[in-house]
């Protein structure tokens, strides 16, 4: 069962044998390890933060600029009220206080993908301060059961992209389309444990966005960055000397980061080194963290208050006036992951491991609710078969459980077929297979062509069983000599000679009763 | 926290000011009260209760010189440096007690926004129009920041300066 947990999340997923024991045994060391992420997310809208340029991602080489994103002089910034929206949506669902009046601030640094030389940013007086995020910790393979963790949100702020630059050996090359994008910045508390819980933590923040549609959470698209800050010290000692890690790809990417970073840092402090405040870069290929050669190690952003921009009101409780109403958006919240779980548990009795699963992955979650809709299904049969059978076909086929869309009722008429006994487990596997290869006919159908339907006329195994225990003598002896294990040897044989169409429960006990004999 | 009534004020201020000078000698202007102090005020500012003067180490003024990239780091310009910083200095002395910063004069205004739709973009000649230097339609430039290297003999004296032809 728990193999099978692993492979739904992708191969990479499953960290190795000697990996985890090294990790384990870190628990008895005197080291602890302190990590807070900072997250960029790109707000989900159609034009820019403080113009009306396009957003749309992968558009030919500066055209999505506008004369105020490539600063000529004379333009002005206009604030994107849908952007305003999103960020209090945001704040909203993860459970922060919304401030009634923020400002914005330049941030001033030389690239030469800020034209401007400043980033229109809310350092001073954000959207929305002290939030709280709830999370279940469960990697399968890792954990041995999920726990639940905390982290606190310090701020949430809206602020501009930079443009992008390829670097090449004597000159760099600027593409100002990113430039002006709408950026939420969340900034989280150093509460995390380990890279686990970064990428549970990352995980959830992602069903989240997904959930209220305010971020697309595309990391391959760069529409959420993480930055990873991490330090060690003994227990006991005051924090330690932390280090940034840029250029994290994925959420798997972000765990491995910071084990690989947690390590490292270890290691220098054991061999009596320091750990230099810097910023490093994760290099996916090799598994590593490089130090980033083009940061200046001093960097004074001269924060000002933006004079062209006037204090951001929102209407919230007894005032009115304001950009955006704050209590009319938190009306408007869908259900939250967290939610979503208490109610498969509640009304489906999922336990809480196959709760989290479903939720975090979204196939999975539509698969089942499109299921349920029409039939009465056991929860937990459902559950089973979707994060056993249907990934264990999955996994065969290389896919991933997000590129295959999967009729629902099919699905459910599947489940319902096993849950009256007309078909075993074994085959709704292979009928899942089937219609994953491109099978357009209905389960019935397909069950009724191929001969599927379960065997559960007592006659007919009684003499199935028997044809086995006589073709097998050997095995048979064994058994009869006390070698209990190879029961399971002459289940397996009768199965494949029912070609897997015996009910195996059945067939458990005729089989004991004729060895008995 | 309403500063309209100050900022109404000096603007009344303001315009009794520059109608006195239009009319200094009119009859009229002799009813009115002069707001222009007849004798020189004395300042407020009491120097013994200033902080210590912040003295400028080599350090700072090597990273003020690669921040700002003007040239500074010799005697005159230390000098200079120092003054201004003992001359803001003069600003702590005033109670700024139960009083809000203002940063801006529209602090009760609303804040003007846009719907999300595209208005702009697409214009990509005209923004690349002004760089000197473009290739396959990115803008070029120099290979990341190269920060300015402090130089050996930071503090030179003015001798040495005076004699540099300008």
């Amino acid at each position: 069962m728990l193999k099978n947990l692993c492979r739904h999340v992708s191969k990479d997923y499953y960290p190795s044998l000697e990996l985890r024991r090294s990790i384990t045994n870190k628990s008895d060391n005197k080291w602890t390890s302190v990590v807070g992420l900072e997250v960029h997310a790109q707000i989900n809208t159609v034009s820019k933060l403080f113009s009306g340029a396009p957003t749309n991602f992968s558009s030919p080489v500066n055209t999505n600029v506008s004369f105020f994103d490539c600063s000529i002089p004379g333009t002005l910034p206009v604030l994107n009220e849908k952007c305003v929206e999103y960020g209090v949506l945001t704040a909203l669902a993860l459970n922060c206080r919304v401030n009634p009046v923020s400002t914005f601030d330049r941030k001033h640094y030389f690239y030469a993908d800020i034209p401007s030389g400043y980033q229109i940013t809310q350092q001073r007086h954000p959207l929305a301060n002290d939030g709280k995020l709830e999370f279940q910790v469960f990697t399968p393979g890792f954990h041995k059961t999920p726990y639940r963790t905390q982290v606190r949100i310090k701020q949430l702020q809206l602020e501009q992209d930079s443009g992008k630059t390829l670097h090449d050996v004597d000159r760099s090359l600027v593409d100002l389309n990113r430039a002006g994008v709408p950026l939420m910045e969340l900034v989280f508390e150093p509460d995390l444990k380990d890279g686990e819980e970064a990428a549970a933590l990352l995980k959830e923040l992602i069903t989240i966005l997904q959930r209220i549609g305010t971020c697309s959470c595309k990391m391959e698209e760069g529409a959420l960055r993480v930055d990873a800050n991490v330090s060690v010290h003994k227990k006991g000692d005051p924090l330690g000397v932390r280090t940034e890690t840029k250029n994290i790809g994925s959420v798997r990417g972000v765990a491995g980061a910071i084990r690989y970073e947690i390590d490292r840092q270890i290691k220098i402090k054991e061999s009596g080194g320091e750990i230099e405040n810097e910023t490093r870069a994760w290099d996916a290929v090799n598994k590593t963290t490089v130090a980033m050669r083009d940061k200046e190690r001093q960097q004074d952003y001269r924060y000002m208050p933006e004079p062209n921009l006037p204090p951001l009101h929102l209407a919230m409780g007894p005032v009115e006036h304001g950009c955006v109403n704050v209590d009319d958006l938190r009306k408007s919240l869908p259900e939250l992951p967290e939610e979503t779980r208490s109610r498969l548990r509640d009304d489906f009795g999922l336990n809480l491991e196959q709760s989290i699963i479903l939720v975090n992955e979204k196939s999975f979650l539509e698969l089942f609710e499109g299921a349920c809709r029409s039939r009465k299904l056991q929860g937990k049969l459902l559950a089973n078969l979707l994060i056993n059978e249907y990934t264990n076909v999955l996994h065969k086929m290389d896919l991933e459980p997000s590129q295959v869309t999967f009729d629902s009722e099919y699905f459910g008429e599947i489940v319902e077929l096993v849950q009256t006994g007309q078909i075993s487990r074994n085959i709704a596997k292979l009928v899942l297979d089937e219609i994953i290869h491109g099978n357009h006919k209905n389960p019935l159908q397909i069950i009724k062509e191929n001969n599927w339907m379960q065997i559960t006329d007592e006659n007919e195994l009684i003499k199935l069983c028997q044809n086995v225990i006589e073709e097998n003598e050997k095995i048979v002896t064994q058994y009869k000599s006390g070698k209990t294990k190879v029961f399971k040897a002459l289940l397996g044989l009768v199965a494949t000679k029912s070609k897997q169409r015996a009910n195996m429960a059945k067939c458990d006990r005729i089989l004991k009763e004729l060895l008995s004999k | 926290m309403n500063f309209l009534p100050r900022f109404t004020k000096s603007l009344r201020l303001y315009r009794l000011k520059s109608s006195l000078t239009a009319t200094e000698t009119s009859a009229a202007a002799q009813n009115q009260k002069f707001l222009v102090p007849q004798e020189p005020v004395k300042s407020k500012i009491d120097p013994k209760k200033l902080p210590p003067r912040t003295k400028i180490d080599a350090d700072t003024i090597a990273l003020l010189e690669r921040l700002s990239l003007v040239d500074c780091a010799n005697k005159q310009g230390i000098e200079t440096l120092e003054e201004a910083i003992a001359f803001a200095d003069q600003i702590q002395q005033v109670d700024t007690t139960n009083v809000e910063p203002l940063i801006t004069v529209l602090e009760d205004r609303p804040l003007r926004t846009r719907q999300d739709s595209v208005t702009e973009g697409n214009c990509r000649a005209e923004v690349l129009s002004n760089a000197s230097l473009t290739e396959e339609d990115y803008f070029v430039a120099p290979p990341g920041n190269i920060p300015l290297e402090a130089r050996e003999n930071l503090l030179y004296d003015e001798l040495q300066q005076d004699n540099k032809p300008v």
